[in-house]
């Protein structure tokens, strides 16, 4: 008899992909190659590794949640179709109708903005008429609008080096910009735990911090032209930006559902839309998860941003108001799972904490950038 | 006993998690009060903000200072204590739990345990057992099998390196704090306490420094700033302690040949770079290196940094102009940036302080820069249409130029009192005709107010200064009057009379005028004419003063032995400028203007330098930081047993894990559906 028909052994997580996914990891690298052969004398050996690096971790997240390749694919395949609208011309986004229309950064923003606007208002009647087709749409809009900021981003990226070689860089350098980055960021997060834990109820809190974030861009946007592309300060001319600021916004973003879940958690705990929300332990495993994962990005982050600092200002730690507000809102995280994991804490108290953290969050975020003066002002208002 | 007691509930509470917390807590806290209240500011602005009532209480609670206050390293100290202590006392425990299987557990133990299943036996049990263990170690289990009578144990675990995760936490943030208050300044701080360290307070030069404000080369830590002039050499680093300094004497030293800036098309500052030569004091080497920001240079363990810039002594020729005297006259000043010379204007004499110098300014002089950077009120769809296309700047609506070199430099009085002042050395056309701008404040938070001097028909300065003299000259009045009278009305049936009167009046608006401008004219207006007649009477006046000043500016070409301006509309135009920037000057706030003739520039780069022996620990440490928390959060602990009973012919199967998740849950199903195979005939 032979034992393993008896028992069903779980398949190794590697045997389970498909010819699509090899296909797809294989696209990837090949990309990553050609952008060396193309650019790689302009890039240093940090640049080249990270360039190398992402091109792993997109196809390793691909692998892991399936979704991310279909968007990957639609990613690279819009923007090179703009890029190639565009023929090295800038002044092309006004005469092109695609381009003005369409996917030029500016254009792919707004797009963005609009679509998300459109996915709260679908996940809110999804959820308050307890329609699941309506939530579906709010899905698919989510998806839509995180493609169009990615999108956006990607090819604000191009048109910084159609302004001048020397202005061209990762567009994720100032407050609008890095506005962007966190909507499609937070919007990605959430989607995976919507996929993950089968419910769509919770699309409608988070996409009201998204739309928060969105409100922002637009006013920002018309009120203070802060849309233009700015040549970056010599501080910020360093690789290390490519990765302290997408690990911080993945932390940001994390917290802030945890957030938001947290108030749907406390809605419900007051018998407010409880019939229509999940159920409680299932809030709480999200907001766990989220603020887990925050953490981990969040940590990273602060740490890659101490040794930044060591480079460009001249000590990995200088108390500025920015590393401090860091420090206080990592204090208050790990008190948080300090609390859950070890004492075994759960309910309405840290659903509470959860907004709380967000608030903290949101000062070193943006209130520091405001209020405060320090090293840390290139996203200042 | 009693002591012992006590010091048993010390060891308690410092390696308890709710001290911890609470010192977490108290450590954000005292963080935030740093970030809210600037610090390391010049003492002189904390007395201004706070009044000298408060100021000491602060300076006491080191509020200056929140972060190498000694209370505030107090607190660090005692987190390290703490997460030590709390390693101690839980960390044998958790080395013992990982590689303990706990295959001691009883059966009635096991029977407690929330998740839990029972089979029946329907096939023998060393069948079960060897189906069983194969299935436990392709999953990753590790197990051990007791047999305890007719019953068998297996006792399985896995994730055990969730533990381990504790250990690296903590063990990481001890290892940070170690290495940053390695880095801190706790042994100067104590020096300082012993006396051994004075801060200087006096602002001398550097070699005049006594020994007990300086640090030796050997100084384990530190982290200063210099500034290096082109062409000069420093071998020490400054040191802001509280309101005083020290000197960091350092093995080497560092000569800067160039300081470049680049910038980009719109001005802003795209790199700074400094061409140094380190020179070691002990070995005579010698590196030439070009260090920019992000790019420092190391050299014995410091860190040399591009960190800031300024004008390291911009020697500049300047030409005076008196501008409330009749004499025309200009005088020559010499100077260099960042220090003072003495001018006298009468019989005062002015301290002139250069302070800065920019070889260049790119300004945005498109007409309407003001309205353009708003967007006109249109309709909705109008403004999204507007920001759809590129994320380029629209330069079309701005008009960037370089409008050449300033300078800056303030003016102080014998009372103390400050000016300062902002020119630039070329003239700027506005509104179609040439100026040359110089900007004042009286106060560095304002913004420039500028005076503008309007260029002569010849695109020079002289003109100019030479009508204002002769406007201001009392005993040039007479025949200025003189002049309008014979000129403003000609043919020769106008009565003599007539003539003194017009004479009589040109001569009392100039007078008028030379005490302050249109002001002084307004002013007498006001008093001495009916309301009713007044708008009337001030454009009298107007075209008599601007009457008297074009014969003024005749005057002034014959005293410069000039041929006479002829008149055309912009004589009148420069004419007419000069009256208001003669009226401006009485609010000028000095009697002089400046203006640059020639410079040579002389930059300065200002470079910070440390020495943090304490780096490298930190990154480890925050390298176990990083580990020990993906084990703590992403490694699940799981223990599964079962036991075989084959006398009563059951199975029990329980799982534990370390914390209630969801995933925990399916995966017990998962097992419990998965072994049901294993009893099966």
């Amino acid at each position: 008899m032979e034992l393993a028909q008896t028992l069903p052994q779980q398949q190794s997580w590697l045997r389970r992909l498909s010819w699509f996914d090899w296909a797809y990891a294989v696209a990837l690298l090949a990309g990553a190659v050609v952008a060396l052969k193309l650019y790689g004398d302009y890039m240093d050996g940090y640049e080249q590794a990270i360039l190398v690096g992402t091109a792993l971790s997109v196809a390793g997240l691909g692998w892991h949640w399936k979704a991310v390749r279909v968007l990957m694919i639609v990613l690279v395949a819009v923007s090179l179709w703009s890029i190639s609208l565009y023929q090295g011309d800038l002044a092309r986004a006004e005469q092109v109708f695609f381009l003005k229309y369409m996917i030029s950064s500016q254009t792919a923003i707004m797009w963005m903005c609009f679509l998300y606007a459109m996915s709260g208002v679908a996940y809110w009647a999804g959820l308050l008429a307890r329609a699941d087709g309506l939530a579906r749409a709010g899905t698919g809009f989510a998806w839509s609008a995180t493609a169009m900021g990615f999108i956006g981003l990607l090819v604000r990226w191009y048109e910084s080096y159609l302004i001048g070689t020397d202005v061209g860089h990762i567009p994720i350098s100032n407050l609008y910009e890095v506005f962007v980055l966190f909507c499609i960021v937070t919007a990605l997060l959430y989607l995976y735990y919507e996929g993950r834990y089968a419910t769509r109820r919770l699309g409608a809190f988070v996409l009201l911090i998204i739309l928060a974030a969105v409100w922002f861009i637009l006013w920002y946007t018309f009120d203070r032209g802060a849309h233009e592309i700015q040549p970056l300060v010599p501080a910020l001319q360093s690789w290390w930006m490519k990765i302290h600021v997408p690990a911080n916004f993945v932390g940001y973003g994390a917290f802030s559902i945890a957030a938001m879940v947290g108030v749907a958690y406390l809605l419900a705990d007051k018998g407010l839309l409880k019939r229509v929300l999940p159920p409680a332990e299932l809030m709480d495993d999200v907001m766990y998860k989220c603020i887990a994962i925050g953490f981990v990005f969040f940590t990273i982050a602060t740490i890659l941003g101490a040794m930044w600092a060591a480079e460009a200002w001249g000590g990995y730690w200088s108390w500025d108001p920015k590393e401090t507000w860091a420090l206080i809102v990592w204090l208050n995280y790990a008190a948080w799972l300090h609390t859950r994991l070890i004492k075994g804490l759960r309910g309405p108290i840290l659903a509470w904490w959860a907004i709380v953290g967000l608030l903290v969050t949101t000062f070193a975020f943006i209130g520091v950038n405001m209020f405060l003066s320090g090293l840390h002002s290139y996203g200042s208002l | 006993m009693a002591q012992h007691t006590r010091t048993r509930a010390a060891y308690d509470l410092l390696s308890s998690m709710r001290f911890a917390i609470s010192l977490l807590t108290v450590l954000a806290i005292a963080s935030v009060v740093g970030t809210v209240l600037k610090q390391a500011e010049p003492y002189p602005n904390y007395i201004s903000q706070f009044g000298p009532f408060w100021f000491p209480v602060f300076e006491m609670l080191g509020l200056y200072d929140v972060y190498h206050a000694a209370w505030f390293l107090a607190i660090l100290g005692f987190l390290v204590l703490s997460t030590s202590l709390c390693i101690y006392r839980n960390g044998p425990a958790m080395l013992r739990e990982m590689r303990n299987f706990r295959e001691q557990a009883t059966e009635r133990s096991l029977q407690h345990i929330r998740h839990r299943a029972e089979y029946e036996l329907a096939t023998p049990a060393a069948a079960v057992l060897q189906r069983a263990t194969a299935y436990l170690a392709a999953q990753g289990f590790r197990f051990r099998t007791t047999v305890r009578g007719e019953d068998t144990l297996i006792a399985a675990k896995a994730g055990s390196y969730h533990r381990s995760g504790y250990l690296l936490t903590h063990c990481g943030i001890v290892v940070i704090c170690v290495g940053g208050l390695l880095d801190g300044n706790v042994p100067l701080k104590l020096r300082q306490l012993a006396g051994q360290v004075v801060l200087e307070t006096r602002d001398v030069p550097q070699s005049q420094v006594p020994p007990q404000s300086r640090l030796s080369p050997s100084n384990p830590s530190f982290r200063g700033n210099v500034n290096i002039p082109e062409g000069t050499s420093a071998n020490v680093v400054f040191q802001n302690v509280a309101d005083g300094y020290l000197v960091q004497d350092l093995p080497f030293t560092i000569a800067l040949k160039k300081f470049h800036i680049e910038h980009y098309s719109t001005g802003q500052p795209r790199d700074f770079a400094s061409d140094i030569v380190v020179v070691d004091h002990e070995t005579g080497e010698r590196f030439e290196r070009t260090i920019r920001v992000n790019h420092p240079f190391v050299h014995r363990g410091i860190a040399i940094y591009q960190a800031s810039f300024a004008d390291g002594g911009t020697r500049m020729q300047l030409k005076g102009w008196p501008l409330l005297s009749p004499k025309v006259a200009p005088f020559d000043v010499a100077g260099a940036v960042n220090q003072a010379t003495r001018i006298t204007s009468g019989d005062t004499e002015i301290r002139v302080e250069l302070s800065d110098f920019r070889p260049f300014n790119i300004e945005d002089l498109s007409a309407n820069s003001a309205e353009s950077s708003r967007i006109e009120v249109a309709s909705v769809s109008k403004k999204v249409l507007a920001q759809l296309g590129s994320g380029a700047a629209d330069l079309s609506k701005k008009d960037l130029r370089n409008v050449g070199p300033s300078f800056q430099y303030r003016l102080r009085d014998a009372q103390g009192q400050a000016r300062e002042f902002s020119n630039y050395m070329l003239p700027l056309q506005l509104e179609g005709s040439w100026y040359l701008m110089t900007g004042v404040r009286s106060n560095p938070n304002e913004g420039f107010r500028f005076l503008r001097l309007p260029l002569d028909p010849d695109g020079r300065i002289d003109g100019h200064m030479q009508l204002r003299a002769v406007l201001l000259d009392e005993k040039a009045w007479p025949e200025i009057g003189r002049r309008f009278a014979r000129n403003a009305v000609s043919g020769s049936t106008v009565p003599a009379e007539m003539r003194a009167r017009l004479a009589e009046s040109a001569e009392k608006v100039l007078q008028l005028f030379a005490m302050r401008g249109f002001e002084s004219v307004g002013q007498f207006i006001e008093k001495g004419i009916p309301r009713a007649e007044q708008e009337k009477a001030a454009d009298v006046y107007v075209k008599v003063l601007e009457g008297a000043a074009l014969e003024a500016l005749q005057l002034a070409r014959e005293r410069a032995k000039l041929p006479p301006a002829t008149f055309e509309p912009q004589t009148l135009r420069f004419v007419r400028d000069t009256l208001t920037s003669v009226s401006d000057s009485f609010a000028y706030g000095a009697p002089v203007y400046l203006q640059l003739v020639q410079y040579e520039e002389v930059k300065a780069s200002g470079l910070q330098l440390t020495r943090a022996p304490g780096q490298n620990i930190v990154y480890g440490g925050s390298l176990m930081l990083v580990l020990g928390v993906f084990a703590m959060l992403y490694i699940r602990e799981r223990r599964i047993w079962l036991l075989v009973k084959p006398a009563q012919g059951k199975m029990l199967l329980a799982m534990a894990t370390n914390r209630q998740t969801l995933e925990n849950e399916r995966e017990f199903e998962r097992h419990k559906a998965a072994l049901a195979g294993a009893v099966k005939g």
